[in-house]
């Protein structure tokens, strides 16, 4: 039985992995633009950002409420929700879908956490593997220099301090981001990362980004049909 | 008592050789009585001196609301609604029934995840999907389906209401655009589920058609018997 996670659809879907501080966002971001401006059908969603999740997520974040299970369910709540309304009826109308994060977040993050991994990814076994993943690789010294002088007012889960790896924000996030990396580094080989190298300007790791996707994608089939 | 078993793997931090209490599940549809007999049956097992947890559904601090206020607009896919209604469950899980558990509590679920499963199934959810979403829940010393016939149902759900649950008649499901076919046939639907999942999971069905008195005596001879079991291991 083929699933809709297997199944042949006309849309494509990229999607952006990578650290806090890689660059990830910035260079979805102008892939958007681009492909706007070009007159392609494509839509732009982000993690954690359906509407009827993000009140939990904030209260729970807030409050300290959650557990590794339960921070990995509403994340994946908040995927399922923007998966099933917006992204697949769009994959399934032939547009293009750009991703800033996707499911491979959610095992690096809620891995480090501890919570199994077999278990996330039957939990996410609905979801399609990307047609291209980028992966923004960065050393980690560089990461965490770009996110501690930029922005020194660390959250509390965004630090992992909910793993007690240390009683300072900034070494507990140390901490959790190298391991995050490690998580990300063995996931390369198995779903077929597309490794940027994220020590390069934006505007050079632009240019390569957009010849992968003219190269992986037949792009002319995306042209908008009607102009409104 | 026995330490938990767990359906496939523990959630992350849980010692499953410390949770000594017992953990007993009814099971059933709206208006088979089942908050009458957790009542009954709590009132019963302090008088004989065991510590009661009473757990429910759609209870958590975390959710509960949010996914009071999402129902009543009726926009959330059936996968999200699922995944919904498991952070609910994980959240009671690790803050009110492992804690439970860990202190030898008797814990009385009204209902579990077999309910969430049989509607997620009914919906048109892949049941091996379903079941690793629940991988982590313990296994339950045991679980009482409280079986009821369609008619007896729909005497008891009048009585109560004087009108049919939207969620409960799953007209979210389209399987009739009458509000009382509906009832009939999702309620059916959802009876054939447990009825699937009895064997594997080894469900004690109860005839809950019997009087109030009639069914609690039996509740309690039954849960006698779990409660020497799991305190002879």
């Amino acid at each position: 039985m083929v699933t809709a996670a297997q199944e042949k659809l006309p849309g494509k879907l990229i999607a952006v992995e990578g650290l806090d501080g890689s660059g990830k966002s910035t260079q979805i971001h102008l892939v958007h633009q681009w492909l706007k401006s070009k007159g392609y059908r494509v839509f732009f969603t982000e993690w954690n950002s359906s509407s009827l999740v993000k009140e939990a997520t904030r209260k729970g974040k807030k409050r300290q409420l959650l557990t590794p299970t339960t921070f990995s369910l509403i994340h994946a709540t908040d995927f399922a929700d923007r998966y099933e309304r917006q992204m697949l009826p769009l994959l399934r109308a032939g547009y293009i879908v750009l991703c800033d994060r996707y499911m491979f977040t959610s095992f690096a993050r809620d891995g480090v956490r501890g919570c199994d991994e077999g278990w996330l990814r039957r939990m996410y076994g609905f979801a399609r593997v990307p047609d291209i993943t980028f992966f923004f690789r960065l050393p980690l010294e560089m990461a965490l220099g770009r996110i501690l002088e930029g922005r020194p007012q660390l959250k509390y889960f965004e630090a992992g301090m909910d793993l007690g790896l240390s009683a300072d924000i900034t070494e507990s996030f140390r901490i959790f981001q190298g391991r995050v990396l490690d998580q990300y580094l063995a996931m390369v080989q198995e779903y077929g990362f597309t490794v940027m190298d994220a020590t390069l300007s934006v505007h050079a790791q632009q240019k390569l980004v957009r010849k992968v996707i003219q190269d992986r994608l037949d792009l002319a089939l995306y042209h908008k049909r009607f102009f409104p | 008592m026995s330490p938990q078993r767990f359906y496939n793997i523990w959630p992350p931090g849980v010692d499953p050789g410390k949770l000594t209490g017992a953990l007993i599940v009814i099971e059933g549809p709206d208006s088979s009585g089942r908050s009458t007999h957790i009542g009954l049956l709590t009132q019963w097992l302090e008088e004989q001196g065991y510590a009661v947890a009473q757990v429910g559904l759609k209870r958590s601090n975390l959710v509960a609301a949010e996914l009071e206020k999402a129902k009543q607009g009726n926009i959330l896919s059936p996968r999200t609604l699922s995944l919904f209604y498991a952070t609910d469950f994980y959240d009671q899980l690790e803050n009110q029934i492992i804690p439970a558990l860990r202190a030898g509590f008797v814990v009385l679920a009204d209902r579990y995840i077999y309910t969430l499963m049989a509607r997620d199934i009914v919906r048109g959810a892949e049941p091996p999907w379903v079941e690793s979403v629940y991988a982590m829940a313990p296994v339950p010393d045991a679980v009482f389906y409280l079986m009821v016939s369609s008619k007896t149902l729909v005497d008891r759900t009048f009585q109560a209401h004087a009108e049919l649950d939207y969620w409960e008649s799953g007209m979210d499901c389209g399987l009739s655009r009458d509000w009382f076919q509906s009832f009939l046939r999702y309620q059916r639907k959802i009876r054939q589920e447990f009825v699937r999942m009895q064997n594997k999971y080894g469900f004690e069905v109860v005839n809950a058609n019997r009087s109030i008195p009639a069914l609690d005596a039996d509740l309690k001879g039954r849960i006698q018997q779990v409660l020497a079991r799991t305190e002879k291991t």
